[in-house]
């Protein structure tokens, strides 16, 4: 890997996964993820990006049966947040995501990003109305919306709903912030906002992108991972993957010869 | 359609025309059996109305709704609906407050907490509890609920709107329970997964997120149970009580709108009577308080529906 300077955030170390039918979705993954770098996942559907991706904040853990084997170290604590004995809560403080859909409470915009710190069970309304605010700038909506925080958040535009799950992850101080296809379901004005937000965001945090978006990954990533079968084909610089990949089969993918 | 230019009929075209013909057939029998529902409901209102119009002309609506007492049949005849209506409010409001907890929090039980298992087992058993006769009821009420009470109460009557109400509430928590469950269970897997995500318990995400989310589903339940409550028969006729009463009190005797007509459409009143009016002017007010009941709830389920 050509920046080996960078500091690394979280690893993944021979991660298997397996669903409760004992299905195999993830074999042997290793892979570092870079503090305040923006790393892609790409591959054809079913390659087990997604699945790798809800393994970081512990997912899996709401379906019974689904089984892990391996670990993701975070770091700087060494952290393993796939052991048993870490409660998925205390990881999923640290670690937020943004889904495929936007999925906002059936609550106003306000207690949607509040929802994380009252959770948490911070109830002070200074530091709530401060910590709304300065999420809500973060995720670009605060001019938007600051006019109607207590409207309903299902009033708001697909492209807003979205960045408000943003600021709502943003709210309570993550460390990594996961994102699964957050585009997916948005118009090409929405997704160009997005894909801006998440290169300001990586300032503040590490990011993980799952994307079927080959140029997305390509605008947007530091550096890019290529999936296929539950496997890791490829990990390295996002220049190097889309320019001059080192196997095959990335190269097959990336030029639309397969997937 | 256009007359076909040859004489001939095709055996093709022959069958079509008797498709068509047996689809029509088909067509109008299905709508004579809606139709009987529909048909059925308006000759309700329409006898209610009948019969009530001429009780209204012996009775004045003033009197019908401020007297304070309800003796149709005794020699000194008052027509007074408002001790009927307490009772019937009395009761069903005790059987709300029995009702909406205990149905509230099964369905957020069954719906978040319990395995697929559990709920496979004690879903059923719940909805077994819809299919017991409400007569049955009825003697649960006046034979072990009231007995037991009086335990705690010594001065309570044998016929008492506590018992018949507790009974009553226990007879609606499947409504509730079951269809709270069902809209608990509508709302989409994504929402829940994003509350897990920012670190919400189990508890916090149904409390939080999903009972908000299916609360005009929960409403409706409500609002069913209600006119349920209201137009209970069996269970307040048997356990509280004959005797018309204007009380708000749960210890009293009290007799509901519903008791009285069972009271005097088992009796032998000359037809035409002014007894025999009074039950449809007293079921023309059961059937306003139900309908506004279940206007109210379609007002609530639309204002507060949600979009996911």
């Amino acid at each position: 890997m050509a920046n080996v300077t960078t500091a690394i955030k979280a690893e993944a170390r021979d991660l298997n996964f397996f669903y409760s039918n004992g299905a195999r979705a993830l074999k042997g993954i290793s892979m570092p993820l870079y503090e305040n770098k923006i790393t892609a996942l790409i591959g054809p559907s079913g390659c087990g990006k997604s699945t790798f991706l809800r393994c970081f904040n512990r997912m899996h853990d709401l379906y019974p049966g689904n089984k892990y084997q391996g670990e993701i170290v975070m770091h700087p604590d060494n952290t393993n947040v796939l052991d048993a004995g870490v409660d998925p809560i205390e990881v999923r403080m640290r670690i937020s995501m943004v889904f495929q859909k936007p999925n906002p409470f059936p609550k106003s915009i306000y207690e949607n990003v509040a929802y994380g710190l009252r959770v948490r069970g911070e109830n002070n309304k200074r530091i709530m109305d401060d910590k709304v605010e300065e999420a809500l700038k973060g995720a670009a909506l605060w001019n938007e919306v600051k006019d109607r925080l207590h409207d309903l958040a299902f009033n708001l535009s697909g492209g807003q709903q979205q960045r408000l799950c943003i600021a709502r992850a943003l709210a309570t101080d993550p460390e990594i912030m996961l994102f699964d296809e957050p585009t997916s379901a948005l118009d090409p004005i929405a997704t160009a906002n997005i894909e801006e937000l998440m290169v300001e965001l990586r300032s503040k945090l590490t990011i993980l992108v799952v994307t079927h978006n080959m140029q997305q990954a390509a605008r947007v990533s530091d550096y890019t991972a290529y999936m296929y079968l539950g496997e890791l084909i490829e990990y390295d610089d996002t220049d190097k993957i889309f320019t001059n990949p080192g196997r095959k089969e990335t190269e097959d993918y990336i030029t639309g010869k397969f997937g | 359609m256009q007359a076909p230019a040859q004489l001939t009929i095709s055996p093709r075209l022959a069958k079509n025309i008797r498709r068509n013909v047996k689809e029509r057939i088909i067509e109008l029998i299905l709508m004579l059996a809606a139709l009987v529902a529909v048909a059925t409901t308006f000759a309700i209102v329409g006898v209610l109305l009948y019969e009530s119009l001429s009780f209204f002309k012996t009775v004045s609506v003033v009197e019908f709704f401020t007297d304070t007492q309800w003796t149709p049949l005794f020699e000194d005849a008052h027509y007074g609906i408002m001790p009927l209506v307490s009772g019937t409010l009395t009761t069903s409001a005790i059987a709300l407050a029995v009702a909406v907890p205990i149905g509230t929090v099964s369905a957020i039980f069954l719906s978040e907490f319990a395995s697929h298992k559990t709920r496979e087992i004690i879903k059923p058993i719940l909805e077994l509890l819809v299919g017991v006769p409400t007569v049955v009821f009825g003697y649960f009420a006046l034979f072990f609920v009231t007995p037991m009470l009086q335990t705690i109460y010594p001065d309570l009557p044998s016929f008492n709107m506590l018992g018949a109400g507790i009974v009553m509430g226990v007879m609606i928590i499947p409504y509730i329970a079951s269809m709270s469950e069902d809209a608990m269970r509508a709302v989409p897997m994504s929402m829940r997964e994003g509350s897990y995500a920012m670190g919400a318990t189990r508890f916090q995400t149904a409390i939080k997120v999903v009972t908000p989310a299916a609360i005009s589903g929960i409403v409706a339940a409500y609002i069913l149970a209600i006119s349920r409550a209201v137009g209970e028969t069996m269970v307040v006729a048997i356990a509280a009580g004959q005797q018309p009463n204007l009380t708000f009190n749960p210890l009293d005797s009290a007799a509901t709108i519903t008791a009285y007509i069972v009271q005097v459409a088992m009796g032998d009143l000359p037809h035409g009577s002014i007894g025999y009016q009074s039950i449809f002017a007293a079921g023309l007010v059961l059937m306003a308080m139900t309908l506004s009941f279940n206007i109210i709830g379609h007002w609530v389920r639309k204002k507060y529906r949600e979009s996911y």
